[in-house]
């Protein structure tokens, strides 16, 4: 099934003002409604090598993995949608692939990376993140953050010892409590939301929302959201503006309009390898 | 790493390194930072450190604690603060280290362990609680090492001071504020003051564009609608254009003027 006519997706990566490389990585395929972004970590090129695994990695099986299942039937051990497990078990494969690079490879040693990943099928999406990598909505002009970040800060704004606007003088920025390609294993954080037509998903690294307070983000998607690829432009240019004290990447999806998954279709589909 | 400076009338007593999670501040001599002095409760108040951020609570005490001339009960510490306890002044100074750029400062870590304290358990004092950075002391050399090539290349524009960094971009403009003057169809004579950061212009679903206000003046790009805006009977292409006093703008019919007002 092809979901271009129903989302449309843009993108921007830049280094920023400061740093000699970019270490994000992002990766879009409207045709399967799959998004990543990655957001990497170590010395040298390592945290390119990083995340570049991870949003090639990820990009490839899931588009192998759609070929043999369906994603919007539901997971009989689970009873949440197979995309769900099928998210895990790729993140997963990510995670080992990077955990053995780096343990094999001295010039690697250590480095890991941040992810989110949005998924589109049936009506839904499917968010998996782990560190501070974020995924927010836009509908119906409010901007909502959707994924909670893995950090230090998260988890002390948690426990009430720092408010949010207190976070922001915090100089404990950038710590993450999760990251993929660390240790052997890792959770990623999965859930999954009713999409609705006019939505507006953004994923970013944290260059955007570290430089952009979310109150801009929000003002240049209502303004400017009519135009997917300038709004993207867009928020990198105001990261950058603002300073572009780290790499900054952007992924905008928009619902064009409403994609429920064909079971005619699928099923047909699926008897030609029966 | 942060410290308090203990002064008393100006005069400088003493110099303390928070190197530990708490450090309590009181009369008693078992405290961490000891000032024998009748106003100063016996367990005064406490600080909490987790990394690079110091947390001042007062423990109760009879006259209680200021900081910067207000008293507080829980305080998160910033640099230069000043702590007053009865007559004596604690200054909490907390520089990031000079000989790490800001930006190499910044570099994403993962934290392995999870740090004590972040569960706001600021009461019940243990003994040892252990802080573990992974991998952050590991790639120190590394980070270093990329540091001073980064420093070698040099040519980068200069980054812009820490917390004015997160400012929405800039708000006095040379040269005066950009602003529309409308000078066709029945808004004619009236004028906008850009004053956001973006402001569209035009009819939704016709034709739109957008102009944003960035440090290095006001720029125009083209948003939706078939026909682009025209610039000085120039008409644009999807790029930004960036826009000259008394610019002239023609955008789904409607003529306007820039210009910079002082």
């Amino acid at each position: 099934m092809n979901l271009t006519p129903s989302l449309e997706m843009a993108k921007a990566t830049h280094t920023g003002m400061v740093r000699s490389h970019n270490e994000d990585s992002i990766a879009t395929d409207p045709q399967i409604g799959l998004a990543v972004l990655a957001d990497g970590m170590g010395g040298y090129n390592a945290g390119e090598v990083a995340s570049g695994i991870a949003t090639a990695l990820i990009s490839s099986e899931t588009r192998e993995a759609l070929a043999r299942h369906a994603p919007h039937e539901l997971d009989k051990s689970s009873g949440s949608p197979l995309a769900t497990r099928l998210l895990r078990e790729i993140i997963a494969r990510a995670n080992t692939s990077i955990f053995q690079s780096a343990n094999s490879q001295p010039q690697y040693a250590g480095m890991g990376t941040t992810l989110v990943v949005t998924f589109l099928c049936n009506n839904q999406i499917t968010v998996a993140h782990i560190g501070d990598s974020r995924c927010y909505r836009f509908r119906g002009d409010k901007l909502q953050q959707i994924t909670r970040d893995h950090s230090l800060l998260q988890e002390q704004i948690d426990s009430g010892l720092l408010t949010k606007e207190a976070a922001k003088r915090s100089q404990n920025k950038n710590l993450v409590t999760r990251a993929l390609g660390i240790e052997p294993q890792v959770e990623a954080e999965i859930r999954t939301y009713p999409a609705q037509t006019g939505d507006i998903y953004l994923l970013c690294s944290d260059g955007l929302n570290d430089m952009v307070d979310d109150e801009d983000i929000e003002m240049t998607l209502a303004a400017i959201g009519s135009n997917l690829p300038l709004a993207a432009d867009q928020l990198v240019q105001m990261a950058n503006d603002n300073g572009g004290r780290d790499n900054v990447s952007v992924v905008l999806i928009r619902v064009k309009k409403d994609f429920p998954a064909d079971d005619g279709l699928w099923a047909k589909f699926l008897s030609w390898f029966k | 790493m942060a410290k308090l400076i203990l002064s008393l009338d100006g005069q400088v007593i003493k110099e303390f390194t928070l190197t530990k999670e708490r450090s309590t501040i009181g009369r008693k001599p078992h405290n961490d930072i000891q000032i024998d002095n009748l106003a100063v409760s016996g367990e005064h108040a406490i600080i909490m450190t987790i990394l690079n951020d110091s947390f001042l609570e007062d423990l109760g005490s009879t006259n209680g604690t200021l900081v910067n001339g207000q008293p507080v009960k829980k305080h998160f510490l910033q640099n230069n603060d000043v702590v007053e306890i009865s007559k004596y002044k604690l200054k909490y100074v907390n520089e990031a280290p000079a000989n790490m750029s800001q930006a190499e400062f910044e570099k994403t870590m993962v934290l392995r362990a999870p740090v004590a304290g972040t569960k706001a358990e600021t009461k019940a004092p243990t003994d040892t609680q252990n802080t573990v950075l992974q991998s952050a002391k590991l790639s120190d050399t590394v980070i270093n090492a990329q540091a001073a090539a980064a420093a070698a290349e040099a040519p980068k524009p200069a980054p812009s001071p820490a917390p004015a960094a997160a400012a929405p971009a800039a708000t006095a403009m040379p040269g005066g504020q950009g602003t529309i003057q409308i000078l066709s169809g029945p808004n004619a004579g009236k004028e906008l003051p850009l004053l956001k950061a973006l402001t569209t212009l035009g009819k939704p679903g016709v034709q739109v564009a957008v102009i944003a206000k960035r440090p290095q003046g006001y720029f125009i790009t083209h948003v939706e609608g078939a026909n682009f805006p025209v610039v000085n009977g120039k008409a644009l292409d999807v790029q930004a254009h960036q826009l000259n006093d008394h610019d002239i703008i023609e955008l789904a019919g409607v003529k306007m003027e820039f210009f910079l007002k002082s």
